[in-house]
C-alpha cells in the first residue's frame, strides 16, 4: 500500500491544501491554533454579514462540488431579516467519481473546514448547520466530530461566539452509500430523513424552501474552505488569483493513466491538460498515447485527444480572441471547459491512454449511474439501466447494429428532461462517449441485427 | 427487542442533533443499529418507527435506499471493494477476485443488489461499492471501518491477516 | 363573496387566453383544449413531477431595454424560451407566459417517457383488469410507438402481493407515479405505502407488519394510472369495457358520496366514486363501495308472500295488498305504529307521511344508526337520509326517540299492528316473541330477517342500486339515485309498493311516476320549490346553506 504522505509539486499554490502532507502538521485544534488558525473567524465576527456577504461576491468565489455557481450570488438570495430561520448545509458527500479532494481535508484540516463553516453561518445568518458527510468516510465523520468538540471548548461554536450574542451550532451527519446524496435537493430530503428523491425546482429552490422549508444554503467543502481564505485576503485581492470569472485556485483529482496521480492545487487556469498530465503527473505509461480525458468527475463530457477545440477568451485589452487547440493546450478552468464542451465539474480528472477499450469505460460508468439513480423520476430511472444493459451487452459481444445508435438516443432522452441534474450526469458519459469514439461502438456492435424489436 | 442503556443514551443524544425534527434522525439512528448490532433488523425498523414517531414504512423506504444498511448479517470482517472506473483501470475487479480467492468465497455474480457473498464459515463478507473516493491511489477498499490505498494483489493475504 | 380572481394572459401554442391567476399549467392547457398526457399529477395530491410526461415548452416574455416586454413585429411580445422542457403539472401560470404543447420537442418528450414506462412494464394486457382504463395503453396509441427497441432483459419485481385485505399489488406493472402513497398520506392520513430499493428496482410497497387496511384502501386503485394496483373483490371478475356505469349515490351513510355503479346483465360489479368536491372530492371508503354485494345475494326476497295458517306462502301483489290494507283497517290509530327507515328515498319517505296520514298512524319513527364520524367521509349518521326522514315527519329531531314507547306499548299489549318498511324490528329491542304476538306485522324488505319471517303480509322491494329516488345528505344536499339493476323477481319498487298500499284505503291518487311523487314534494316543500326529480343535477342540489345543518364536517375533504 503506498505511502498516504506526498510532497506538493512547485508548480502548485497551495491555499486549501496547505496544510494537507504537512511536515509535523495534525488534525487537532493546536496544531491548527498554533498556525494562526481561527484568526479569520475572529476577523470575521469585527464584520458585519452582509460584508462577508460581499467579499465573497467581489472574490468570484465559484461553487466548488460541480456546478460552479457563484457563491456570492448564492447567498445573496437569502434575504437578511426573513422570518424563517436560515440552515446550512455542508456538502461533505464527496461522490463523483474521480474526485478525491474533500477526504484529504476532513481527514488532516477539519478546523480549516470548521471555521470556513462557522464564518459562513454568521453571514448568512445561520444558527444550525450540519455537515453532510458521505457514509463511507467513517474515520473522516470521527475526526470532525472530535474537531467540533475542540471547537465547541475554544468558543468557536456555541451560544455568543466571540461576544458577539450569534449563536452557532454545527452537527455531523452521516450519509449511507447514496450519489444523490450530493444533490443538494436530495441531500435536504435526506436529512429530513426521508429518501433523498431531489425535489422539483421550482418551486423548491433551497435558498426559498430548503431544509425544513426554510431558507438553507448548501455548500461544498472546498467552497467553504475558501471563504476562510477570502475573509483573510480580501475579495477583491482573491479574486486576483486565477483569471476572470474562474478566480481562487481549484483542487485537481488525476486519476487513471499517469505515472503520478494524486490531488493537486493550482489557480484556476493557471494549467493546461499536457502540463498536468506530462510535467506535473510524471506523463503516461511507457509507450503509451493519451486517448481520452474526462475533466470534471464521471459525468463530465469526455474529451477526446483527437478533437480540435475552439476557445474564445478574453485578452488583456478586453476583446475576445478565438483560438484553436489540441486537448493539452487546453488550461483547466470553468469557462474554458465549459466551451470545450464539457465541463470542471468537481475537479476529478480522469485520464485514459490507448490502452482503453472506450466501450468498457463508459460501461464502467453507467453501471455507476445504474446503480446510483434513485428512481424518482421516469427518463433517469429506466434510462440509466437501459444503457448500462446495452454496454454490458456490447462488452460482451451481444452488440447489435443497432445499439450504438440507440444507446445515444436514449442519453438525449434523459437530459434535460429530469426532475434533477443527474439525468445529465448519467445522459452525458454516454452521449459524449458515443460521439467521441463512435468507432468503437459500432465496431463492438458490428453482429447481429437487432430483430424485430417487438419484443 | 432489547435496546441497551448504552446505545439507547446514544440514541437519545443524537435525536437532539435535531431540534427542529426527530425523523431527520432516522439515517444517525440506523448508523447505530448497523454498528451495534451488525444489521438492521425488521424489529428494528419498527422500533426506530416507534422512537421516532414515524410509520414503519417510513424507516423500511431508507434501510432499503442506502447500501450500507444491511437487513442481513455481514461477515464478522466486511470488505468492501471500490468497483468505480478509477479503481477498475487499476484493477479493482482483479482485486475484488483476489479477496474472494482468499477469504474462501464464492464469486457468483459482481452486480450491485445481488446477495452478499460471505464465506462459508461467516468469517468475511464482500461487495463491490462504487467510488470511495480516493481515485488516485486505486485500487482502494475497506475492510469494516479501515480504508486501505493502492492495494496491491499480493498484498491482500497479509492485509487479511489483520481481520480474523 | 371575495374579489374577482385577477385574469392572466397566457399563450398556448401561438393562441391567448385568459385564465384565473393560481391556475396550473396543466389544467390551463387543459381548459384551452391542449390535453396535457400525465401519470404522476392527480389535481387532488400533491405533485411531486415524477413521471415527465407532462412536460411543455414554457417561455416568457423578454424583457427590453426598459424592462418592459420586448414588442415583436406583430405586435405580441416577443417571447424568450426555456431551452430545457418543463413539467406543467408544478407550477402555475403568470402574466404573459407562452406554452408549447405540440412542439417537436414536446412529442420527443412524450415518446421518449412512454418508451421508458414500457421498457420493463410487463405488457401483459390481455389479464390486466385496468386494460381499457389504462393510461399506459391510452398514452401508448397517442404517443408512443409500435415497436420496442428493448433487447434485454426486464427488471423482475414483486407480483400478486397482498398490500391488504382489499388492495393487491402488482410491482412489475407499478409505474411509480406515487399517486398511491401520496393520497394514503395526504387524504387517508394513514402513511403506510412507500418505496422501497432504489433506482430501476424501486417498488412499492406496505411495511408487512403494518398493511394496507385503511378504510380508503381502494381509492389507491382508482388512482393508479395503470394495473399495479388492483381491487381483490373486482379482480378478474369482469373486463371493464363490459361494464355499463351508471351514476348514482352511495348510501351506507350520511355523506351521500357520489358513485359510478358499473354492472353487465343485471349485475353490479363494483362501484367507484364519481368526483363531487361538494360532497366528497374524488374518494369514497371502501365500506360504502363495497357495499353492494348483499344486492347480488341468492336470498332476495323475489315474491310477495302472506301468511296462511301461520305459513308464509307466495302470493300475487293485487292479493297480498288487499291483505295488507284489509288488516290494517281492523286495527284503531293507537294500535299500529310504523317503522320507517332513513334509508329509504325522500319519495318513499313522503308516501310513507302519506299511508300515516291515511291509516292515522299515531307511533312511528325510524331505526337511527350512529357511530363516529371518521373526520374523512364518512358521518355519525350511518342512515343516508336522516334529514329526508326530518323533513317528512317520519321521525323528530331525535331520530328513533320514540322507539322505546312504542317497545313498550308493543309488549304491554297497546300495540297490536306494526308497519316495518325495510326494518327488522329486532333491531330495535323487539324480540321474537315480542313478533309472534303481535296481531299485524306488514313488511317491506329485501332480506330475510326476524321481521320478514315473522311478517303477515311481506312485499319485497328493491335495494339502493335498483331503483331512482332522491335523499338529503348529512350537509342538506339533495342529491339521485338512479337505478343501475333491475331489482330481481317479482320485487317492486318501494315507492311503488307504499303507493298501492295507501291506495287501498284511499283508492286511485293520480300518482303514476315517481316523477309524480316528488311534484307534490316539491309544491309542498318550500326548499324544493321548483324542482323536479330530473332536474337534480348529477352533483346534486344544496337545499340549506352550508353550516345551517352541518353539524360534523369531514375535515379533510
Amino acid at each position: 500500500m503506498a505511502s498516504t504522505v506526498r510532497t506538493p509539486h512547485p508548480r502548485e499554490k497551495r491555499i486549501i491544501f496547505r496544510n494537507i502532507d504537512r511536515p509535523g502538521w495534525t488534525n487537532d485544534i493546536d496544531c491548527y491554533l498554533r498556525d494562526g488558525g481561527y484568526a479569520e473567524l475572529k476577523k470575521a465576527f469585527t464584520m458585519k454579514p452582509e460584508q462577508i456577504v460581499n467579499e465573497v461576491k467581489a472574490s468570484g468565489l465559484r461553487g466548488r462540488g460541480g456546478a460552479g455557481f457563484p457563491c456570492g450570488v448564492k447567498w445573496g438570495f437569502i434575504k437578511p431579516g426573513g422570518p424563517k430561520p436560515v440552515y446550512l448545509i455542508c456538502n461533505a458527500d464527496e461522490s463523483e467519481p474521480g474526485t478525491f479532494k474533500d477526504r484529504y481535508i476532513i481527514h488532516q484540516d477539519p478546523h480549516q473546514l470548521l471555521e470556513g463553516t462557522v464564518i459562513s453561518c454568521y453571514a448568512v445568518n445561520a444558527r444550525l448547520a450540519y455537515i453532510y458527510i458521505r457514509g463511507e468516510f467513517p474515520l473522516g465523520a470521527k475526526i470532525l466530530e472530535r474537531a467540533l468538540v475542540e471547537a465547541r471548548q475554544h468558543g468557536f461554536l456555541g451560544k455568543n461566539i466571540f461576544g458577539s450574542g450569534f449563536d452557532c451550532e454545527i452537527y455531523v451527519h452521516r450519509g449511507a452509500g447514496a450519489y444523490i446524496c450530493g444533490e443538494e435537493t436530495g441531500l435536504i430530503e435526506s436529512m429530513e430523513g426521508k429518501r433523498p428523491y431531489p425535489r422539483i425546482k421550482p418551486p423548491y429552490f433551497p435558498a426559498v424552501l430548503g431544509l425544513y422549508m426554510c431558507p438553507t444554503i448548501v455548500n461544498n467543502v472546498e467552497t467553504l474552505c475558501n471563504v476562510k481564505h477570502i475573509v483573510r485576503m480580501g475579495g477583491a485581492e482573491y479574486a486576483k488569483m486565477g483569471k476572470p470569472n474562474n478566480t481562487g485556485t481549484r483542487l485537481l483529482c488525476v486519476s487513471g493513466d499517469v505515472q503520478k496521480p494524486g490531488y493537486y492545487e493550482f489557480e484556476v487556469g493557471g494549467i493546461t491538460f499536457g502540463e498536468l498530465i506530462y510535467d506535473i503527473c510524471g506523463g503516461l505509461r511507457p509507450g503509451r498515447k493519451l486517448r481520452a480525458v474526462i475533466p470534471g468527475g464521471s459525468s463530465a463530457k469526455v474529451l477526446s485527444v483527437a478533437d480540435r477545440y475552439k476557445i474564445k477568451s478574453r485578452q488583456p485589452d478586453g476583446s475576445m480572441l478565438e483560438k484553436e487547440m489540441g486537448l493539452e493546450e487546453v488550461p483547466i478552468d470553468f469557462d474554458t471547459l465549459a466551451a470545450a464542451g464539457s465541463m470542471a465539474g468537481s475537479g476529478g480528472i480522469i485520464v485514459m491512454d490507448d490502452s482503453r477499450d472506450m466501450v468498457w469505460a463508459l460501461n464502467n460508468i453507467n453501471e455507476f449511474y445504474a446503480h446510483e439513480s434513485c428512481g424518482q423520476c421516469t427518463p433517469c430511472r429506466e434510462g440509466s439501466l437501459w444503457m448500462k444493459k446495452i454496454t454490458e451487452r456490447m462488452v460482451h459481444g451481444g452488440g447489435t447494429k443497432q445499439d450504438t445508435d440507440t444507446l445515444k438516443s436514449v442519453a438525449d432522452n434523459i437530459a434535460g428532461r429530469t426532475i434533477c441534474a443527474f439525468g445529465e450526469a448519467c445522459a452525458w458519459p454516454t452521449q459524449s462517449f458515443v460521439a467521441k469514439f463512435r468507432d468503437d461502438f459500432v465496431a463492438k456492435s458490428a453482429g447481429k441485427e437487432n430483430g424485430n424489436g417487438l419484443r | 427487542m432489547e435496546i441497551p442503556p448504552e446505545l439507547e443514551s446514544q440514541i437519545d443524544e443524537v435525536i437532539t442533533h435535531y431540534p427542529v425534527s426527530k425523523r431527520s434522525a432516522s439515517l444517525p439512528l440506523l448508523h447505530l443499529f448497523q454498528e451495534y448490532f451488525g444489521r438492521i433488523e425488521d424489529e428494528a425498523i419498527e422500533w426506530v418507527a416507534r422512537k421516532l414517531e414515524l410509520e414503519p414504512i417510513n424507516v423500511l423506504e431508507l434501510v432499503t435506499f442506502y447500501p450500507m444498511f444491511r437487513r442481513e448479517p455481514l461477515g464478522r470482517h466486511h470488505i468492501r471493494v471500490c468497483r468505480t472506473l478509477s479503481c477498475a483501470m487499476a484493477g479493482g475487479y482483479q482485486l475484488l477476485d483476489t479477496f474472494c480467492k482468499h477469504t474462501n468465497i464464492v464469486r457468483e455474480q459482481s452486480g450491485h443488489g445481488d446477495h452478499l457473498l460471505k464465506s462459508a464459515d461467516g468469517k468475511y463478507s464482500i461487495e463491490f461499492v462504487e467510488c470511495l473516493a480516493s481515485c488516485g491511489f486505486g485500487p482502494v477498499c475497506m475492510i469494516d471501518d479501515d480504508f486501505f490505498e493502492a492495494v496491491a494483489q499480493e498484498e491482500v493475504p497479509q492485509l487479511l491477516e489483520k481481520y480474523q | 363573496m371575495s374579489a374577482p380572481t385577477e385574469l392572466l394572459n397566457v399563450q398556448i401554442d401561438g393562441a391567448w387566453h385568459q385564465f384565473p391567476k393560481g391556475t396550473r399549467v396543466i389544467e390551463a392547457c387543459s381548459q384551452a383544449g391542449k390535453f396535457i398526457p400525465h401519470y404522476c399529477y392527480h389535481p387532488k395530491l400533491s405533485s411531486p413531477g415524477n413521471c415527465r410526461m407532462c412536460l411543455i415548452e414554457m417561455g416568457m416574455p423578454k424583457p427590453g431595454p426598459d424592462r418592459k416586454p420586448e414588442m415583436g413585429p406583430d405586435g405580441k411580445p416577443v417571447i424568450s424560451w426555456i431551452p430545457r422542457p418543463q413539467i406543467s403539472c408544478a407550477q402555475d401560470i403568470a402574466e404573459g407566459m407562452a406554452i408549447r404543447t405540440d412542439s417537436p420537442l414536446v412529442k420527443e418528450c412524450r415518446n421518449g417517457v412512454m418508451e421508458f414506462l414500457l421498457i420493463n412494464h410487463p405488457l401483459d394486457c390481455p389479464i390486466c383488469d385496468q386494460a381499457g382504463e389504462c393510461h399506459l395503453q391510452e398514452y401508448s396509441v397517442e404517443f408512443g410507438t409500435a415497436g420496442s427497441r428493448f433487447l434485454d432483459e426486464k427488471v423482475k419485481k414483486p407480483k400478486r402481493v397482498e398490500l391488504g385485505p382489499r388492495v393487491t399489488l402488482d410491482d412489475e406493472r407499478c409505474i411509480l407515479c406515487s399517486r398511491c402513497i401520496r393520497f394514503m398520506k395526504e387524504v387517508a392520513h394513514d402513511d403506510v405505502l412507500g418505496f422501497v430499493s432504489r433506482g430501476s428496482h424501486t417498488y412499492l410497497t406496505a411495511h408487512p407488519n403494518k398493511p394496507l387496511d385503511s378504510n380508503y384502501s381502494l381509492n389507491t386503485v382508482d388512482i393508479c394510472p395503470v394495473g399495479a394496483l388492483t381491487s381483490t373483490d373486482f379482480r378478474f371478475k369482469m373486463r371493464v369495457w363490459f361494464l355499463k356505469e351508471t351514476k348514482s349515490i352511495c348510501t351506507s351513510c350520511a355523506t351521500g358520496c357520489n358513485t359510478i355503479i358499473g354492472t353487465r346483465l343485471n349485475t353490479i360489479y363494483r362501484q367507484t366514486p364519481r368526483e363531487n368536491d361538494e360532497v366528497n372530492s374524488s374518494w369514497m371508503c371502501d365500506y360504502g363501495r363495497l357495499n353492494f354485494h348483499y344486492l347480488n345475494s341468492p336470498e332476495r326476497l323475489q315474491t310477495p308472500q302472506i301468511r296462511e295458517r301461520d305459513v308464509l306462502v307466495s302470493s300475487s301483489w293485487k292479493s297480498a295488498l288487499a291483505r295488507a290494507g284489509d288488516e290494517l283497517k281492523k286495527f284503531a290509530n293507537g294500535q299500529i305504529a310504523l317503522i320507517g327507515s332513513a334509508r329509504m328515498t325522500n319519495e318513499e319517505l313522503w308516501l310513507t307521511k302519506k299511508l300515516i296520514e291515511t291509516l292515522g298512524v299515531a307511533h312511528h319513527d325510524v331505526v337511527p344508526r350512529r357511530g363516529e364520524a371518521d373526520q374523512i367521509l364518512v358521518s355519525a349518521d350511518r342512515n343516508p337520509n336522516t334529514l329526508g326522514a326530518q323533513l317528512f315527519g317520519i321521525t323528530s329531531e331525535n331520530p328513533g326517540g320514540k322507539l322505546s314507547e312504542i317497545v313498550e306499548k308493543v309488549r304491554s299489549g297497546a300495540i297490536r299492528a306494526i308497519v316495518a318498511l325495510g326494518e327488522d324490528l329486532t333491531e330495535i329491542g323487539l324480540t321474537v316473541d315480542n313478533l309472534k304476538k303481535l296481531s299485524l306485522i306488514v313488511a317491506t324488505g329485501i332480506l330475510p330477517n326476524d321481521t320478514t319471517r315473522h311478517a303477515t303480509v311481506l312485499l319485497p322491494g328493491s335495494g339502493f342500486a335498483e331503483k331512482r329516488g332522491s335523499m338529503i345528505n348529512f350537509r342538506g344536499r339533495l342529491q339521485r339515485l338512479n337505478r343501475a339493476v333491475q331489482a330481481p323477481g317479482e320485487a317492486r319498487d318501494d315507492w311503488e309498493i307504499l303507493r298501492d298500499l295507501i291506495q287501498q284505503s284511499t283508492g286511485s291518487n293520480g300518482i303514476y311516476l315517481i316523477e309524480d311523487v316528488f311534484r307534490q314534494i316539491a309544491e309542498a316543500i318550500p326548499e324544493m320549490k321548483g324542482l323536479s326529480l330530473s332536474r337534480i343535477s348529477d352533483k346534486g342540489v344544496q337545499l340549506v346553506e352550508e353550516g345551517e345543518e352541518a353539524t360534523e364536517t369531514p375535515a379533510s375533504v
